[in-house]
């Protein structure tokens, strides 16, 4: 139906699973050619998967158009279509769920591991609104689906060790299953030390640690129905930012479901299936390790959310319709205290997040259409209402300092329109989409109070009286197959109205020591962004292949000004080979110099790098066990480098050596 | 807080088991919500009860309630005119203070109440006293007694010279309770006029720019300078508070003619106007 990359994670724990990934990786060219095949549902680059071990936010940044914002070795934020968190909306297999923290350093892509999930859906822009409303697009972290194979009891373990950082992983995975019933769970930990950057130079509060645990649970009630429960508690601590000025001693989510799944005797009632849902998030930033602050502070933050949806899938006709229907409650909390220097006065405190709550029900419906072998349309809606409440007085008289007529609530109506038109041809398929769709303010940009971003060194203030942010997109995805050579154009616009932005208010004075000044969140009359991929593969022989991408981004705003964090003009080139139990690969990726940066948001120009991967893996089967290995060096001349997407050009890791180990037992 | 609310109680409950049952129990109660006593100033015909609300006095400004017993009769005098005198004495002079008259509490039966603004004190709480001149039917009677005035912690009364070779003191009234966000602030200012008239003054207006010390001397947003009202010939303006903690409060003295009379701007350099008052949450 669209542009949707679908991103198969760890599946490193079953052994139908390994085959599975096995299969991935020997046919990774391949599956590159099956692009064509799967129309709209290609799998993500599976060439540049070289880590079963690897952590979500490296799986997520091997995808052409999602980049990492780094803060450090630690909860990346990942962007799509240059665009952040507030403009994305990620979802945990369709449930909602915020993070705590209000300086985003726990995208919530950091409370679940490779162990919980089995895919990864990303879609681009309007698309991307079957759970949530966003500009962007939206990122789907997918659970295991229910797995009734009566296949007994199965066990995995991982272990994994990255010289850079002192890096170790261990993963452990057991799974009984029976026709009527099933249970696996699954454990992962993590554990690094300060990393080094090129040319041996240590990164100090680099260093994370992390477990995971996560259990799943089903039962056939009958022949149509089944009941799945899952709980996932994830819990860091000690994570350091060497990019900002606080660490985090603690960040720690439980997230649990129970989900219904019909499956009707009817043959034009394709799945049906409801869940409810609850997550809670602590998020604990502190400074205590840092030697040298002008001032002591805490700033915790908690977040719960509580929701449900239901979807339905059925065919009519030519119609493929899909429904879904959703709602949340979200309560999310932060408070800042901070005690002086002299210790005659009394310990500062505010409330940064003034216990803000969010509810939302919506209602999504999409319509697959086929006009012909060849081609077909499909349309999908999003309609939502959406209200924020501030549920603390406090915090209600704090905002009244700046908006002295804010009233508690706030009430918006949101709406998102897509369609997109599909071609497909044996040797070249053709896609083209309009959308439209609107979002409503974060709770950082409507209510925030006093957040410091030491990206651009201001205090912001959040304005609850901003309008929707609209956006118009188009976009445009065509492949081409020449024999041997493959060559693809994707790219998308977008023009945002109501872009909301901060603005410099100079008569404020900051909170912040040091602070350069506040700033308000407003909007912008309207920003345009604009991307474009070029892909191209070419086959030498049938274990013999090279992939090289590049790709152009671009963003500005009404006021003329660039946006931030606009990728400059990105490369990448792989040279792969690839047999039955063995591959191997040898990339080249980098990012042009950033000319389009953005001075008046705070950026200065991060210059033009490159650097060389190399990689291998290995399967071995032992009786009916295997061990699959994948090894190999990062960044192998050591480069001292930094992109765009790293928060006030912190370095990346230098030379890294690497080695993932998984042992499926049968 | 509870305890605040319970003490006046238990205070009460003692107080009626000791004297006449004359008065209601209920009534007690209620026209002392929230007050508890500093003490009794007594002669040979009656008692006044001193109340305030956390039972001392400190300096700067004092919501003080009283009430008369009979010391015969054990009842309360509910139609009395009061005034009163507060006195410092000083090793060689004695002056009084900013205060204000004494009326009848509005929707009490038995007490009376007024303000005073104690502009300073002896380390040992010493060198106050307080008379009471009242007349019930047409009899004036006089009360004299030493009181203790304890120094507040913070700096919430200034007594100062204008360059116009006046005395003055400012005082903060409100808020008594802080809150993060826009406060209502009301402040006192009077004239020392001879060492025991301190009258209110009227029409001028202070400049307002609160700050924290312990942040970088940080302000706040959307504060307005203080400005006299005739009706409680007191000067308000809007505080705004973005966090707890101490706060300073410059202020900066303009009379009638816009001559700046105390104070200074606080810039990178002068981190503190001379005039001042204390604020912490």
């Amino acid at each position: 139906m669209k542009k949707l990359i679908v991103l198969i994670l760890g599946i490193i724990y079953s052994g139908v699973s390994y085959g599975q990934q096995s299969d991935v990786i020997i046919k990774k060219d391949t599956t590159q050619l099956d692009e064509i095949i799967v129309l709209g549902n290609r799998n993500l680059s599976n060439y540049r998967q070289e880590k079963t071990l690897s952590s979500i936010d490296n799986y997520l940044e091997k995808s052409n158009r999602v980049t990492m914002i780094k803060r450090g070795n630690y909860a990346w934020e990942p962007t799509l279509n240059n665009m952040t968190s507030e403009r994305l909306n990620v979802t945990i297999d369709g449930m909602q769920i915020f993070g705590a923290c209000t300086d985003k350093m726990d995208p919530i892509t950091s409370y679940v591991d490779v162990s919980n999930l089995k895919q990864v859906t990303i879609n681009f822009g309007q698309e991307g609104t079957e759970n949530g409303h966003n500009i962007g697009g939206a990122i789907d972290l997918q659970m295991p689906e229910s797995k009734f194979n009566h296949s007994g009891l199965k066990s995995s373990v991982d272990l994994g060790y990255e010289s850079n950082g002192n890096y170790k992983t261990c993963g452990l995975e057991l799974e009984y299953s029976t026709n009527k019933f099933y249970l696996n769970t699954d454990g992962i930990y993590r554990k690094s030390d300060n990393y080094n950057a090129g040319e041996n130079k240590e990164v100090p509060f680099s260093q994370f640690e992390k477990f995971n645990i996560s259990t799943q649970a089903g039962y056939k009630l009958s022949n149509n129905h089944s009941l799945d429960a899952n709980i996932i508690y994830d819990k860091a601590t000690d994570i350091g930012y060497p990019a900002l000025p606080m660490d985090v001693s603690l960040a720690e989510a439980i997230i649990t479901s129970v989900t219904h799944n019909y499956k009707s005797n009817l043959s034009y009632i394709t799945s049906w299936e409801s869940k409810l849902y609850f997550n809670t998030i602590t998020h604990i930033m502190d400074d205590s390790k840092r030697p040298d602050v002008p001032i002591r502070m805490d700033m915790p933050g908690w977040s719960d959310t509580y929701g449900f949806y239901s979807k339905l899938k059925f065919t009519a006709n030519k119609h493929q319709f899909q429904f879904n229907l959703n709602g949340f409650y979200n309560r999310s909390l932060a408070e800042m205290t901070m005690y002086p220097n002299d210790s005659n006065q009394p310990s500062m405190f505010m409330y940064t997040w003034p216990d803000v709550r969010t509810l939302y029900s919506g209602l999504y419906i999409r319509d697959n259409y086929t006009l012909s072998d060849a081609e077909s349309i499909s349309t999908s809606v999003r309609f939502g209402f959406h209200n924020n409440t501030i549920a603390k007085d406090e915090g209600l008289e704090s905002l009244k300092i700046f908006y002295p007529d804010l009233t508690n609530s706030k009430h918006r109506f949101l709406t998102s329109v897509a369609s997109n038109y599909h071609l497909e041809k044996e040797n070249y398929h053709l896609s083209l989409g309009l959308g439209y769709g609107e979002r409503a303010t974060s709770v950082s940009e409507g209510y925030g109070f006093f957040l410091y971003n030491n990206f651009d060194n201001f205090d912001y203030i959040g304005n609850p009286t901003l309008k929707n942010e609209k956006s118009f997109e188009a976009n445009m995805k065509a492949n081409y197959l020449f024999g041997n050579f493959k060559i693809g154009l994707e790219s998308s616009y977008f023009h945002i109205r109501d872009y909301i932005v901060g603005e410099i208010d100079a008569s404020l004075s900051p909170m912040t020591i040091g602070a350069n000044g506040v700033k308000i969140y407003t909007a912008l009359d309207y920003a345009s962004i604009f991307d474009i991929y070029l892909n191209s593969s070419y086959l030498l022989s049938k274990t013999l292949s090279i992939n090289a991408s590049v790709g152009y981004n671009y963003g500005k705003g009404s006021n003329n000004e660039p946006l931030p964090l606009i990728k400059p003009f990105s490369y990448l080139a792989e040279l792969n080979y690839n047999t039955t139990n063995f591959n191997a690969a040898l990339q080249l990726e980098g990012n042009g110099n950033q000319s389009q940066y953005s001075s008046f948001y705070g950026e200065n120009e991060t210059p033009s790098y490159g650097i060389l991967n190399l990689n291998f893996g290995n399967i071995f089967y032992l009786k009916t066990n295997k061990l699959v290995l994948k090894y190999g060096v990062e960044n192998i001349l050591d480069r001292y480098y930094s992109t765009y997407a790293d928060w006030n050009n912190i370095a990346r890791q230098g030379r890294n050596f690497y080695i993932n180990t998984s042992f499926v037992f049968n | 807080m509870k305890f605040s609310h319970i003490l006046p109680i238990l205070f009460i409950t003692l107080f009626s088991a000791s004297c006449s049952t004359d008065n209601d129990d209920d009534l007690i109660i209620n026209e002392l919500e929230n007050l508890i006593k500093v003490q009794n100033l007594v002669n040979d015909t009656h008692t006044i009860e001193v109340y305030t609300k956390s039972g001392s006095f400190y300096t700067g400004y004092n919501a003080v309630s009283l009430r008369i017993v009979d010391n015969t009769s054990k009842s309360y005098i509910e139609n009395a005119s009061i005034n009163w005198m507060p006195v410092m004495q000083m090793p060689t002079m004695q002056h009084s203070c900013p205060k204000s008259d004494v009326l009848k509490t509005t929707n009490k039966k038995t007490l009376y109440d007024g303000y005073i603004i104690y502009q300073m004190t002896n380390t040992d709480g010493s060198g106050w006293s307080l008379t009471i001149n009242y007349t019930i039917d047409g009899i004036t009677y006089v009360v004299t007694d030493t009181i203790t005035v304890l120094q507040s912690k913070l700096q919430n009364v200034s007594s100062f010279q204008g360059s116009d070779n006046k005395r003055y003191v400012i005082a903060i009234i409100e808020p008594t309770k802080p809150i993060i966000g826009i406060n209502n602030l009301v402040v006192g200012l009077y004239s020392m006029e001879t060492m025991m008239s301190f009258p209110e003054v009227e029409n001028y207006s202070l400049a307002l720019d609160p700050r924290m010390p312990g942040m970088s001397n940080h302000s706040s947003p959307n504060n307005t300078d203080l400005t006299y009202s005739s009706t409680d010939s007191m000067y308000h303006a809007d505080l705004s508070l973005t966090m707890t903690g101490y706060w300073v409060l410059n202020l900066k003295l303009v009379d009638a003619e816009y001559t700046v009379l105390k104070g200074e701007d606080v810039t990178e350099t002068n981190t503190q106007s001379s005039l001042y008052l204390e604020l912490e949450f």
